[in-house]
């Protein structure tokens, strides 16, 4: 395998959003990630500045890489035009490829967000749509939208929409020429790749942890797990 | 400093917008939670300000969320969003408007890497012909609704007939603005005022009568985060920086919160009523919460447009201190009627939050 630092080059991300950093924390300042969880951009660009093999693959390993909102705060004030959120995307994206993203807890919910945003851009051409916002899932919606998902139709369509039918406006259906070329640019491009081997490696992880796993997300413990485990040791 | 020099540093917060023939994509959590505000800004184009704007039922998703929650890889992204150009090139345009925030961020972060990086533009151009026989051109120019908006506001208030005034005091309403981390804190140059002087809602709340509230975390995350909302063991770290937000914008008593962005709308909305829920702490001395409106509710609102048609009942805060506070004549009973026009129930109350 290549080196880890030279993996991390190839991608055009990597190279544009750290360029000789200076390590002046700015980043770390103005990060909404860094004030709520044991996180610290400027400690990460140091990182992966280093070329330490063995530290980066660390990295890859650990639950940091998986704090960082996206916010982009960091682009916006890096006094060199660094983006340490582009690092992040970058390190998140080897550590998928790798299978090194089950070994850490917030790694291992990639699996959901996949089983979720993942199928619907694929299936129905949206990452979101109201029938996919379930309210047992969702409790923070609140009773509007718990009203609003009971009556989508009439609410949708009230509000110039043109709920789950064909011809243009909000929540139409997507007609299968687009889904089509959706799936095929998915399969040229690596998106259909990237979301298998999340599945596969996830499956391997499952079975280590003696979690009962299934290709549906009712009815799959692997899918609650991720999904709801939090271990409270991610703050400071 | 001389007038021509102060014109020059100026410069630098402005962008160019195009003033007529537009390309429009839908957003995923924009035509989820808020359809009404979609259909408002095609309405007010059209009929107010007599522009064409194509709504074409092909359009999809930018990717904008999965690719933030790095489940799509950029290679993906770059592809859709040349798709989504082919079909803008197909309708005979060359102005492109995103309804979303982060699809706004996207299109940028594309087109700048293609900019910098020509082989990233030429791979592209050869996956989309791979995956879908499709050509593709960039677009000549891209503009956010709320940029739009902006641009015509002088003409657009000639048209309202309500301002963003107290009907019993005669005072402005206060309000504070949120524009969204996309809009401008990855590319600065492309957003109207940058970063540091963000101008794209204060333009509109200045020239229909109100008073911008310059708080102190007035550019902090709403708190999305992507994954940290997406699932479920994250949201804290959501609802927590929605919190520190809140306590901010307290002191200084807004009316309303105005939002750029789709997911900001949605979350500063919902937020209020998960901590009302939780520990029984509102924004307002009221217990009701601070009121949650789009850009484009405000416009069709301060038109006259019926709030039932435009959306304002699908907020958890209730958003009828607003209307009061104008003076807009609305009907009670109106407000949870459906397209059929069955009354469809009420929503069920919650605990705390007084509504």
């Amino acid at each position: 395998m290549a080196k880890i630092y030279d993996l991390l080059v190839k991608d055009v991300r990597f190279r544009e959003g750290l360029t000789a950093c200076m390590n002046c924390g700015i980043c770390t300042a103005s990060c909404p990630a860094a004030e709520f969880y044991d996180y610290d951009p400027r400690k990460i660009c140091n990182l992966v500045q280093s070329k330490d093999e063995e530290k980066i693959v660390a990295l890859l390993k650990s639950d940091t890489i998986w704090y960082c909102g996206q916010c982009m705060s960091c682009k916006t004030r890096c006094p060199r035009g660094n983006a340490p959120a582009l690092v992040i995307s970058v390190l998140r994206k080897l550590s998928q490829e790798l299978g090194y993203f089950t070994e850490s807890e917030k790694g291992r919910q990639q699996y959901a967000i996949n089983r979720t945003i993942g199928e619907n851009i694929v299936n129905i051409g949206y990452c979101v749509t109201v029938e996919k916002i379930v309210p047992k899932m969702h409790p923070e919606q609140g009773p509007v939208w718990d009203w609003y998902y009971q009556n989508a139709e009439e609410v949708v369509d009230r509000l110039g929409g043109n709920y789950m039918k064909e011809g243009p406006g909000a929540l139409r259906i997507i007609p299968k020429e687009s889904i089509d070329e959706i799936q095929k640019i998915f399969e040229v491009t690596g998106g259909t790749k990237l979301s298998n081997t999340i599945e596969h490696f996830s499956e391997d992880k499952a079975n280590e942890l003696e979690i009962p796993f299934n290709s549906a997300i009712e009815g799959n413990d692997y899918f609650n797990h991720v999904f709801t485990e939090n271990s409270n040791q991610h703050q400071k | 400093m001389g007038m021509e020099i102060k014109k020059q540093y100026w410069n630098e917060y402005q962008k160019e917008i195009a003033q007529d023939d537009y390309f429009y994509e839908r957003s995923c959590i924009r035509q989820t939670f808020f359809p009404g505000s979609e259909a408002t800004f095609l309405n007010i184009l059209r009929d107010e300000l007599g522009k064409k704007i194509v709504d074409d039922p092909k359009i999809h998703t930018c990717t904008g969320i999965g690719y933030h929650s790095d489940i799509v890889p950029f290679d993906t992204t770059m592809t859709i969003c040349a798709r989504l150009f082919s079909l803008m090139n197909g309708a005979g345009l060359k102005n492109y408007v995103p309804s979303c925030v982060t699809s706004f961020g996207i299109f940028n972060e594309v087109l700048d890497t293609w900019k910098h990086y020509p082989e990233e533009l030429e791979k592209t151009r050869v996956n989309l012909r791979k995956a879908t026989g499709r050509e593709f051109e960039v677009p000549d120019n891209i503009a956010h609704p709320s940029d739009i908006i902006y641009n015509f506001r002088k003409q657009l208030k000639l048209k309202m007939k309500y301002q963003l005034v107290n009907r019993k005091t005669g005072k402005p309403l206060k309000v504070v603005e949120h524009i969204g981390c996309h809009y401008s804190k990855i590319f600065a140059e492309k957003s109207i005022g940058g970063a540091e002087f963000p101008h794209v809602l204060a333009g509109m709340i200045e020239e229909w009568g109100g008073e911008v509230v310059d708080y102190p975390e007035r550019r902090h995350c709403c708190g999305f985060g992507f994954r940290n909302y997406l699932v479920m063991a994250n949201r804290g770290y959501s609802v927590a920086n929605s919190k520190k937000k809140f306590e901010s914008m307290k002191p200084y008593k807004p009316d309303f919160i105005l939002t750029n962005c789709p997911g900001c709308a949605m979350f500063m909305d919902r937020w209020q009523y998960t901590i009302a829920e939780m520990e029984g702490t509102t924004y307002d001395e009221n217990g009701k919460g601070i009121p949650v409106l789009t850009y484009e509710e405000m416009t069709g609102m301060l038109l006259g447009y019926n709030p039932w048609d435009i959306g304002m009942q699908v907020h958890q805060v209730q958003t009828e201190s607003i209307l009061d506070k104008i003076g807009i004549d609305y009907n009670p009973q109106d407000k949870y009627v459906g397209v059929s026009g069955m009354f469809l129930g009420e929503p069920e109350k919650p605990t705390n939050l007084v509504v």
